[in-house]
């Protein structure tokens, strides 16, 4: 996703609803992560614009938010797609084919981990591990697992989700 | 009344195979026969049968049906419920057993475990107060509630527990340390961060049995005099934290968190806080920055938390298993019994995620001191496919393997370190002579690269250069000098790295070195991957002799590859193969080979 898509989609965003979030955390500065948890599942991402916001309104300064966002790897500053992949890297998934399955998805749909499709369709990102081990390989599609992959089933499953 | 009670696992595993779909249809056949109301169905906790879920378990019959799809419930519940007549051809078949097998009795799976912390994992109702109180749950905290501080301590140290989350120190002994830290406001802290990939006994018991981790904290805040606890648990558990969520409010409820206690003098309340994805964070200090809102970095310790945690107020931290111990060690009489089971210096049960090239995946519970043939072959029914054990990494990205020779080691926190490996959360993942042992050195270094919090310098830049060597190794650019280097920048990272992650993590490297020496020196000086992992160092190739030509390689062939008439042998065009492994995945009569590159290699099979 380029900057220029990103800056496209910023003066759109209604920043009245932080507020109302913030409102119960007003003064705690410890509440700083579910804040931001709470602001990323309104946007879908931590647009530049919404994090202005919350630094003004809990009063911690914009580098320091920032330097607390992008530490973690939940909170993505970039608009993502309606169905995020997120591929399993986890030891049980990676010694039965996880980098296969991971191969497959980014050939078919043309993206590398972290990227989304310019139809925000999917975006394919990584996670450490979903604790499926038993059914390993496996992807979670929103929130629906998929297990017992192999890479032939991946086109029918990406088909799935319009 | 209810005639019976079904459990149906709602546990992550058996979500993923298709548990809701299986419930939903059971449900219509009650209702289209009008029996609903005579049955009671819960989406359940986890009897830990990953492997052959979906699961339900019928009470009090107790059998257990499994690999049940939406279609067998019609004959489900005709002929087990109207008919009261066992259904063969959904109970649990394998090799491993002469006729179709019921449950706990008969199958092999459940035969050497012993139930400890999943006493009630599929069993109770998650979301049900009552039903963990049947069973015996919060009698310990009340029990606790009688006592002195000290001396729920004393037990909790004579029980021998050791911490389940990876350093594996006596639990008392913190807990003491936290009683006697000078302070009014303490706190104690539940790390359900979970982060080791490879494993997932927290979250099924988080799932499975949420009060027993408030009663533990519960007991543990009385034992330190804290008043306030938190539970940090990942963001990638929704439903573990859902579940926790339930259970703090029937508690509340119930009285039994809150003001005043069962009418004793005593305050609890339990916050809970959500992850944002750091494994890192799992370090206690780290997790304890966390929760303040900071970016999760360690500090170095001493103060250990026990002086100065949470807000710099003395903190205890446990892990989850440790916790779901605590209501069996302090209920009357449990220290004992508890101790009566391990072995001499690791007392009680722990809990292992089955993964990898094992028959039976899943979760299981077994004493301390069982051995590692005994998980992996009676419990775990072996190697998936009839192939070669290999090796078994325990303990993650700060463990190390175990290789075949070591089958009879037995599993307790002092043989597993002797071995090179750690108990650490419990992860178990078995490998079979697919597996390159170069390939998953550096894919735990990669994941303790990416996840160094970058604040020690060993950790960050010692990890980067530790991968690109593995990169280069397993790329075919691999050099003589390459072990000697590696050698000896694991200990220094080892050394000198400011927390856990830095001093474990070049583990994996040193133990597939120390077992697997040959695989590193037939990569670097044969450039030739046996396992057929690393891409750039073998070759597919069809043996003419074995091939039947029933062209299923060809079809499976995503680049068309592969080519050859019907029932003749077939061959591959190595110009246009990506060695993506769909042929050698597909194919029945192990017709394809591994090759060394190039056909001069003489490397000898
Ligand atoms: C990098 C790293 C990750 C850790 N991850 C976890 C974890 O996911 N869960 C856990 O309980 N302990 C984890 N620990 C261990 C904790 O620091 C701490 O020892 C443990 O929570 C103490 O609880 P216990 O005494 O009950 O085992 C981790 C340690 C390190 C260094």
């Amino acid at each position: 996703m380029s900057t220029e898509t990103e800056a496209a989609i910023a003066p759109e965003i209604d920043l009245s609803a932080i507020e109302e979030i913030i409102e119960p955390y007003l003064g705690k500065k410890e509440m700083v992560i579910p804040v931001l948890q709470k602001v990323q599942e309104h946007f879908g991402f931590l647009p530049r614009p919404a994090m202005e916001e919350v630094s003004r309104l809990m009063r911690i300064p914009l580098s320091r938010l920032y330097g607390v966002a992008t530490f973690y790897a939940q909170f993505k500053m970039k608009p993502r797609g309606r169905y995020i992949i997120r591929v399993c890297k986890g030891t049980a998934c990676h010694i039965q084919g996880s980098p296969k399955i991971a191969d497959r998805i980014e050939e078919t749909l043309g993206l590398q981990s972290g990227e989304t499709t310019d139809d925000l369709r999917f975006t394919l990102e990584e996670v450490a591990c979903i604790g499926a081990c038993a059914l390993a390989p496996v992807i979670m599609i929103n929130d629906e697992p998929h297990g017992r992959l192999t890479p032939d089933k991946i086109k029918d499953i990406l088909d799935s989700y319009e | 009344m209810y005639e019976k009670h079904l459990m149906i696992c709602g546990a992550t595993g058996c979500l993923s195979s298709g548990s809701q779909s299986v419930e939903q249809a059971l449900i219509e056949e009650l209702e289209k026969r009008g029996i609903r109301d005579n049955y009671r169905l819960v989406m359940g906790g986890c009897p830990g049968f990953c492997e052959v879920g979906p699961i339900i378990v019928i009470y009090p019959d107790e059998v257990l049906y499994c690999r049940l799809k939406p279609k067998h419930m019609a004959e489900l519940v005709e002929k087990h419920l109207v008919g009261g007549e066992i259904v063969e051809k959904l109970l649990y078949k394998g090799p491993d057993v002469d006729v179709p097998a019921r449950f706990y009795d008969t199958i092999p799976f459940y035969a050497k475990q012993k139930f400890n912390v999943l006493r009630n994992s599929g069993i109770i109702d998650p979301e049900s107060i009552d039903e963990y109180i049947m069973r015996g749950g919060y009698r310990a905290f009340t029990r606790s509630l009688e006592m002195e501080p000290a001396a729920i301590c004393e037990e909790v140290k004579s029980a021998g527990l050791r911490g389940r989350g990876g350093a594996g120190f006596s639990t008392g002994l913190k807990w003491e340390f936290t009683l006697n830290a000078v302070g009014q406001k303490k706190y104690v802290v539940c790390n359900a961060d979970e982060g080791d990939p490879g494993a997932f006994m927290d979250r099924s018991i988080l799932e499975g049995d949420p009060h027993a981790i408030l009663e533990g904290m519960l007991i543990c805040g009385r034992a330190i005099g804290a008043n306030e606890g938190y539970v940090y648990c990942r963001a990638e558990y929704p439903l573990a934290i859902k579940r926790l969520k339930i259970a703090i409010s029937k508690a509340e409820e119930y009285g039994l968190l809150g003001e005043n206690i069962l009418g004793y003098n005593y305050n609890f309340k339990i916050n809970i806080k959500e992850g944002a994805g750091a494994f890192v964070c799992g370090e206690e200090t780290a997790l304890l920055a966390s929760i303040e809102g900071k970016r999760g970095m360690p500090r170095p310790r001493p103060p250990f938390p026990a002086q100065s945690g949470l807000f710099g107020k003395p903190t205890t931290i446990n892990n989850v298993e440790t916790l779901a111990n605590i209501p069996l060690i302090v209920k009357e009489g449990g220290a004992v019994e508890f101790a009566s089971v391990g072995t001499e210096g690791s007392k009680g049960t722990k809990v292992f995620a089955l993964a990898g090239k094992i028959r039976n995946t899943g979760l299981c519970e077994v004493p301390m001191g069982i051995t590692i043939r005994e998980i992996i072959y009676d419990v775990g029914g072996g190697i998936k496919g009839g192939r070669d054990f290999k090796a078994v990494q325990a303990g993650g990205p700060s463990g190390g393997c175990i290789p075949a020779e070591q089958l009879d080691l037995p599993i307790d926190y002092d043989s597993l370190n002797k071995a090179g490996a750690i108990m650490g959360s419990g992860g178990l993942v078995v490998m079979d002579e697919r597996t390159c042992m170069v390939d998953l050195a550096r894919y735990f270094l990669s994941f303790t690269q990416k996840e160094s919090c970058g604040k020690c310098t060993p950790c960050r830049e010692g990890t980067k250069r530790m991968l690109e060597i593995l990169n280069r190794i397993t790329e075919g650019e691999g050099k003589p000098e390459d072990l000697d280097i590696l050698d000896s920048m694991a200990y220094s990272i080892k050394d000198s790295s400011l927390c856990g992650l830095g001093q474990t993590c070049p583990n994996p490297v040193l133990s597939t070195i120390r077992y697997f020496r040959h695989e590193y020196e037939e990569h670097i000086n044969n450039k030739f991957c046996r396992a057929g992992v690393c891409k750039a160092l073998f070759n597919y190739k069809i043996d003419p002799e074995t091939c039947t030509g029933c062209t299923v390689c060809a079809r499976a062939c995503p680049v068309d590859a592969i080519s050859g008439e019907k029932k003749l042998p077939h061959e591959i065009n190595l110009d246009l193969c990506t060695n993506c492994g769909s042929c050698i995945e597909k194919c029945r009569f192990d017709a394809i080979i591994i090759k060394p590159v190039g056909r001069e290699a003489d490397v000898s099979n």
